[in-house]
């Protein structure tokens, strides 16, 4: 089967920092892969480079056969490739329903002229039938967003990564700041991601559930790939001591 | 897509809400500006008249026209300091074209736009190419369009324009006066472009959030640039009429007026750090200004005093919005 995503030496400094020093792997389309790595290993560095946000110094980037040297954030969002945010990327003052649409507002012309103006009923209508399918407790779409609790925020940011059909979903660290009912929410999630045929990325420092939900766990160190291993056919020990750098 | 808890979307919230009208004007600044007309219609028997309404929307409009501009510029979390001076640039080009090259009148305000638009396309890509701080950038344009405008007068003022553009700041069809109509005319285009299009929402946005902006795939630098190119455009057409009211290019027109202009735009709810802001609301502080101008004049009270009352209300108006803020309710 052709991998959905590739990494082929995927090299990223900052300056004089070396984020990113070489990392491959390749992702099968439905995989659920957990990336795994102590703070600083690299990991939020090495998935906005996949979603364009940061540009690799060096190596190949291939999303379903496509180099993603040359797109920018917003296409390679359209090729079907989301990312939630370790802090959701919400604009704040904009309510839930502009955050969901954010970047693919809808447009309809204006009194039938050539101006297009944003479709905002067919936003809120399309958003507020989202916000009820992921079952997330919003009150209501027109909420602003910097109003609503962080779990709520948090289905805002899910919400929005998975209106448009998406074939990869990133998720970084989505359970950090949530209590046990909204983890297993977001676990349940993944799942149900899963059985739909999507591949995810999750990046999480709970063992627990990246044993309970992935395929697959890769672990980064200093910007370095030091294990690519079935979950399955491994432990939590093994991949401590791969984390920590005893292994 | 997740088959869990049913869906409690609660109906949405209609209540008392502003959206229609731009979503980010403080019922506060109406209440002011009401206020404000009761005191001064009870102070002064001239000020409740029609004649002195058009006075006031004359007086205002070249001030609410760079309101209206300074708007898009604070919702994007930049600023534009160069307003003034690029009025004056605008003008004097405008002026140059007409009386000094001897083009058609329609050149003059066509040349006057573009040396508005061009300053504030300088402004863009130096702010959101150069990555230099907006408030420099601007800064340093006050200087140079101020400049600019000085050296290519000799530092004397153009007089005697064509009747044509004459007409646009002194004709008064109906007895309303032009620059009245443009400036509720441009309050209306500029709302619609703010609260109904996408290049309103992601100037939102970016002053809101530039990451998330960005993630989203939203071109920030290019909206950036547009955002300053369209400021200069308005201050170029603000200048136009000014130099239109007073039958001449004067290089020395709207110094501080980008005070003024700012003032307006925060009195009427805008957020000076981005993210929120109002046409219409800019338009109830530009009235506000206008209106407290009028009065003053009424009452007879020096313009001197009348700075230090725009300079007041200015930062009165900044620490009202940060204390409502701090109790919670932006
Ligand atoms: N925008 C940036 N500029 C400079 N250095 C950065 C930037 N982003 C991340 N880094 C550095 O790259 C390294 C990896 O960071 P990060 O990818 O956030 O790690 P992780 O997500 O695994 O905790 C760290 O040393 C961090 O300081
Ligand atoms: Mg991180």
């Amino acid at each position: 089967m052709t991998p959905l995503l590739e990494l082929v030496d995927v090299r990223k400094k900052f300056g004089a920092v070396e984020a990113l020093r070489g990392v491959s792997f390749a992702l099968a389309p439905g995989e659920v892969l957990a990336l795994l790595g102590d703070n600083g290993a690299g990991k939020s560095t090495l998935m906005k480079t996949i979603t364009g946000i940061h540009r690799a110094s060096a190596g190949r980037i291939l999303f379903a056969g496509a180099d993603l040297a040359s797109h920018d954030p917003g296409q390679i969002r359209a090729l079907g490739v989301e990312m939630i945010y370790q802090d959701l990327a919400l604009a704040r003052q904009q309510d839930v329903a502009s955050n969901i649409f954010l970047g693919r507002e809808p447009t309809r012309r204006f009194l039938g002229l050539p101006l297009h103006v944003i479709d905002r009923a067919r936003i809120e209508r399309e958003a507020e039938a989202m916000i009820r399918r992921l079952g997330a407790r919003v009150p209501s779409v027109r909420y602003r967003v910097g109003d609503l609790s962080g779990g709520q925020q948090q289905s805002v940011a899910i919400a929005r990564a998975l209106t448009f059909a998406p074939k990869l979903v990133i998720m970084d660290e989505p359970t950090a700041a949530l209590a046990v009912r909204e983890v297993e929410h977001v676990l349940e999630l993944v799942r149900e991601l899963k059985r739909q045929g999507i591949a995810v990325i999750l990046i999480s420092h709970r063992l627990t559930d990246v044993f309970a939900v992935c395929d697959r766990a890769i672990v980064l160190r200093q910007g370095r790939t030091v294990a690519d291993e079935r979950v399955a056919e491994t432990s939590m020990n093994t991949i401590v001591a791969h984390i920590v750098g005893a292994g | 897509m997740v088959p869990s808890e049913a869906g409690a979307v609660a109906a949405p919230r209609r209540g008392l809400s502003w959206r229609d009208l731009g979503g980010a004007i403080r019922l506060e600044s109406l209440v002011v500006l009401v206020l404000l007309c009761l005191a001064l219609s009870l102070l002064s028997p001239y000020f409740l008249s029609v004649a002195n309404a058009l006075n006031i929307l004359l007086a205002t409009s070249v001030i609410g026209i760079l309101g209206f501009a300074s708007t898009f510029v604070i919702a994007s979390a930049g600023i534009d300091l160069s307003l003034g001076s690029v009025l004056g640039f605008g003008g004097v080009v405008g002026a140059l074209a007409v009386n000094v090259l001897g083009l058609p009148w329609p050149f003059g305000i066509v040349l006057g736009l573009a040396a508005g638009a061009f300053c504030g396309l300088i402004n863009g890509l130096l702010v959101a190419l150069a990555g230099i701080p907006a408030f420099i950038v601007t800064l340093g344009m006050l200087g140079v369009a101020r400049g600019a405008a000085l050296v290519l007068t000799g530092g004397q003022p153009i007089y005697g324009l064509p009747a044509p553009l004459v007409w646009l700041g002194q004709g008064r069809p109906f007895g309303v006066p032009v620059p009245a109509i443009l400036f509720l005319a441009l309050a209306a285009v500029t709302h619609f472009l703010l609260s109904r299009t996408r290049f309103g929402k992601y100037a939102l946005v970016i002053g809101d959030n530039e990451n998330a902006a960005r993630a989203t795939g939203i071109h920030v630098a290019r909206l950036r640039i547009g955002l300053y190119t369209l400021s200069g455009l308005l201050a170029g057409l603000a200048g136009l009429l000014f130099a239109a009211r007073v039958n001449s290019g004067d290089p020395t027109a709207g110094i501080s007026y980008e005070l003024t202009a700012i003032t307006a735009a925060i009195l009427g709810g805008s957020n000076l750090f981005g993210g929120r802001a109002s046409v219409v609301g800019t338009l109830i502080g530009a009235l506000i200004m206008g209106v407290l101008q009028n009065g003053l004049n009424l009452l007879a009270v020096s313009s001197f005093y009348q700075q230090m009352a725009i300079g007041s209300v200015l930062v009165l108006a900044v620490w009202l919005d940060q204390w409502n803020r701090s109790r919670g309710r932006a």
